[in-house]
């Protein structure tokens, strides 16, 4: 993981005592609120429905295990003993007071953590995939170059107050598993004929009141370019993006208007100012910033383990959790474990004190004391031993962490919706319930497959409704919350946006609609096909029929 | 006189601020005054601007671009950028330009909604010169130039990135 040096402390702790200072002035009544709100956003302070709410930032979803614990003593010390996990791969606190969070971010500065614009109209916490360095067939890795990327968009001056908010992902793997193509900017890293690495870079992507895939402005930008060509990039959005209306302010929309050729023209040459001069990465830089990522000591291991073909043999539940939640790695003899976090009755990607503590120290004893959160709320023990996986498993059980329904339909990535935050039209979390309740079958779940739903809470987006194979907007209908239904959504390597099934439902209606959309898919499909697949080929307007249906 | 912070030092305000050419004509027409006027002012009456004894400057609104000037920045003794309300970002980036892209070396000022607690980013960008918003104190403002020690970008108060200076 990237560690601070002394420049990197000093900076956070500059932050910190500018936001003591400016926290002090507004509750004196110096600092007026619509001054202090971008302030207090800019340290991922908002307030919310009941309290105020704090973001914290976890830099492209790394955590080591000091960190967690760190977590686990907020949430115990300011917060009500738990905490949630975004899909921006953040963690967020919902009952800090406003005056606690000057000395709470001086408890995260000890463990070099911040919660520095994870809010904001300014560069968000670039993102990637959760997998990044263990993945198979991965191009590169992709964390030097988030931890670059970091640092660069860490206190911008230039771009602190932008239109609107900015979000970066990088994807270094085969199978992108970061939603790359619906950020602002989504940058690929691929290879040149010459098998030197850069960056395919997309711009425009994004979810929210319209969603747009990104749209290619670069098919090979060499990797050395990587921060003038972001500079130049923010600096025509910053200029030209929309301020007169905060629906119309993202960077999609400025590409849409302006479209992409002439918005690349303006990019080029604002590049060309930029191009070569002092940002231009170094050699030294990249070395850097790799060391921090470098494989743990992992032992030389062969890629059969006899422990685990005994486990897999012998104990169907730990085999039905193996093969969902455990995945492929670069290194025999080594796995990638998802803990899922969307056990029925709990939030999606709620976590609480005594299960960060625990998760703490089960990265110390399986994974190098390291984890990583993904943009679909779980968490990840990416380096464990084949051999430790039954062990593993039986502890995780001991703790109610061992959800075998990773990727499946109760998988739910979910916002805190009406429940806690003041944006949202509808409840998303009881929704969300309720279709756990309803597939409540393992058999059931396990035969309709490989399926993600995602719901928010309102049309921002939190939940990326847009983009799960099915997704549930929460909306408001003269004040009674409804939610809308789209089908075919995708953040895979095809990246597609859902379409709307129809006319909304009320939330008693949500499980039996779910329930008969995957009938239709039960029902249709072909051998070997997922959710996605079937609606590919046959379209949304058999499940329109069957969910719209009269009763007899 | 009213007061400026200038190069982190409070100081005199030796210029006069043209907002409105229309009620102003009497200021316009006065010969020693140093006016900063508008961009669409300056466009149009440069020469008979230029004849006077008094200076001149000219400032752009948010939405003006530096070149906008075509080439008059080089003659310029001041540039003012307007914020209409602090939280317009955009002239951070026509600083930038000004001084980084362009090679600007004159007072680049910045007027409008300009508050205590944009004054570090802002003179990380370029500007040198501050005409607060009138209720801001600007004894207390003078600390917003020791908010931080150090930053990661290139910019133009630290022309190399911090990642080719770590030691």
């Amino acid at each position: 993981m990237y560690r601070y040096d002394q420049y990197d402390h000093q900076m956070l702790a500059d932050r910190i005592a500018q936001f003591r200072n400016q926290t002090e002035r507004f509750l004196k009544g110096e600092l007026a609120g619509p001054e202090f709100l971008p302030l207090r956003l800019q340290n991922g302070l908002y307030v919310q429905r009941l309290a105020p709410m704090l973001r914290i930032a976890i830099p492209y979803g790394m955590l080591s295990s000091t960190q967690l614990r760190k977590l686990a003593f907020i949430a115990d010390h300011y917060d009500k003993g738990y905490g949630h996990f975004t899909t921006r791969q953040n963690i967020q606190f919902n009952w800090p007071a406003l005056g606690d969070v000057p000395d709470i971010l001086a408890h995260l500065a000890e463990v070099e953590m911040h919660a520095i614009q994870t809010s904001g109209n300014c560069i968000r916490n670039t993102t990637t995939d959760q997998f990044a360095g263990c993945a198979v067939n991965e191009i590169e890795d992709s964390r030097p170059y988030c931890e670059i990327i970091r640092q660069w968009s860490t206190f911008h001056p230039e771009f602190a107050y932008l239109p609107r908010k900015f979000k970066i992902a990088v994807c270094g793997t085969q199978d992108d598993q970061a939603a790359t193509q619906v950020h602002d900017i989504g940058l690929f890293i691929v290879r040149n004929e010459a098998g030197e690495p850069g960056f395919r870079v997309l711009v425009g992507g994004g979810l929210g009141r319209t969603p747009v895939v990104g749209k290619e402005i670069r098919a090979f930008l060499p990797k050395e370019h990587l921060l003038t060509y972001l500079d130049a990039i923010l600096r025509v959005y910053n200029r030209e993006g929309r301020r007169d209306n905060k629906y119309k302010a993202r960077i999609k929309i400025l590409v849409k208007e302006t479209g992409v050729d002439e918005f690349r023209d303006k990019v080029e040459k604002e590049w060309l100012a930029l191009k070569d001069g002092p940002l231009t990465l170094t050699d030294a830089e990249f070395q850097r910033c790799k060391s921090f990522f470098h494989d743990p000591d992992y032992k030389s291991l062969p890629d059969t383990s006899p422990a685990l073909e005994k486990a897999l043999s012998s104990d169907v539940l730990f085999a039905s959790w193996y093969y969902q939640n455990v995945n492929a790695h670069k290194k025999p003899g080594y796995s990638i474990v998802t803990v899922c976090l969307k056990k029925t009755g709990f939030a999606p990607g709620d976590i609480t004190t005594e299960q960060m503590n625990f998760m703490a120290d089960v990265a110390d004893r399986f994974s190098f004391g390291e984890l990583r959160v993904s943009h679909e709320q779980n968490l990840i023990l990416a380096d464990v031993e084949k051999e430790s996986l039954y062990t593993l498993w039986q502890a995780l059980k001991s703790e109610d962490l061992n959800a075998d329904n990773l990727g499946l339909l109760t998988d739910i990535i979910c916002c805190p919706g009406g429940d806690f935050c003041s944006l949202a039209n509808a409840k998303s979390i009881p929704i969300a319930e309720s279709i756990q309740r309803r597939f409540n079958d393992p058999a059931v779940l396990r035969d309709v497959g490989k399926l993600s739903l995602n719901i928010s809470g309102c049309m921002n987006a939190c939940g990326h409704h847009h983009v799960g194979n099915i997704g549930i907007l929460g909306v408001d209908k003269k004040g009674a919350e409804f939610y809308q239904v789209s089908l075919g959504g995708s953040v895979e390597n095809q990246t597609a946006l859902g379409q709307i099934v129809g006319p909304s439902f009320a939330q008693e209606e949500v499980p039996e609609v779910i329930e008969k959309i995957v009938s239709v898919y039960t029902s249709k499909r072909q051998p070997g096909e997922r959710f996605l697949d079937t609606f590919n080929r046959i379209g949304i307007e058999p499940f329109k029929e069957v969910v719209y249906a009269k009763a007899d | 006189m009213p007061k400026l912070i200038r190069n982190g030092a409070i100081v005199d305000d030796q210029w006069v601020l043209v907002r409105d050419t229309v009620e102003q004509a009497e200021l316009l027409a006065s010969a020693t005054n140093n006016l900063i006027v508008p961009l669409s002012y300056w466009l149009e009456h440069r020469e008979s601007l230029r004849q006077r004894s008094g200076k001149t400057g000219v400032w752009l609104e948010s939405n003006e671009v530096p070149a906008a000037l075509g080439d008059d920045w080089r003659a310029l003794d001041l540039i003012a950028l307007n914020f209409p309300v602090f939280s317009d970002g955009r002239a951070y980036s026509s600083a930038r330009e000004l001084r980084l892209n362009l090679g600007y070396k004159g007072e680049l000022r910045a007027i409008g909604d300009v508050l205590r607690d944009q004054l570090f980013y802002m003179s990380r960008c370029g500007f040198d010169a501050f005409s607060m918003r009138a209720d801001q104190n600007l004894e207390i403002a003078l600390g917003a130039f020791k908010d931080f020690t150090d930053g990661y970008q290139a910019s133009v108060d630290k022309p190399v990135p911090l990642f080719r200076r770590r030691s």
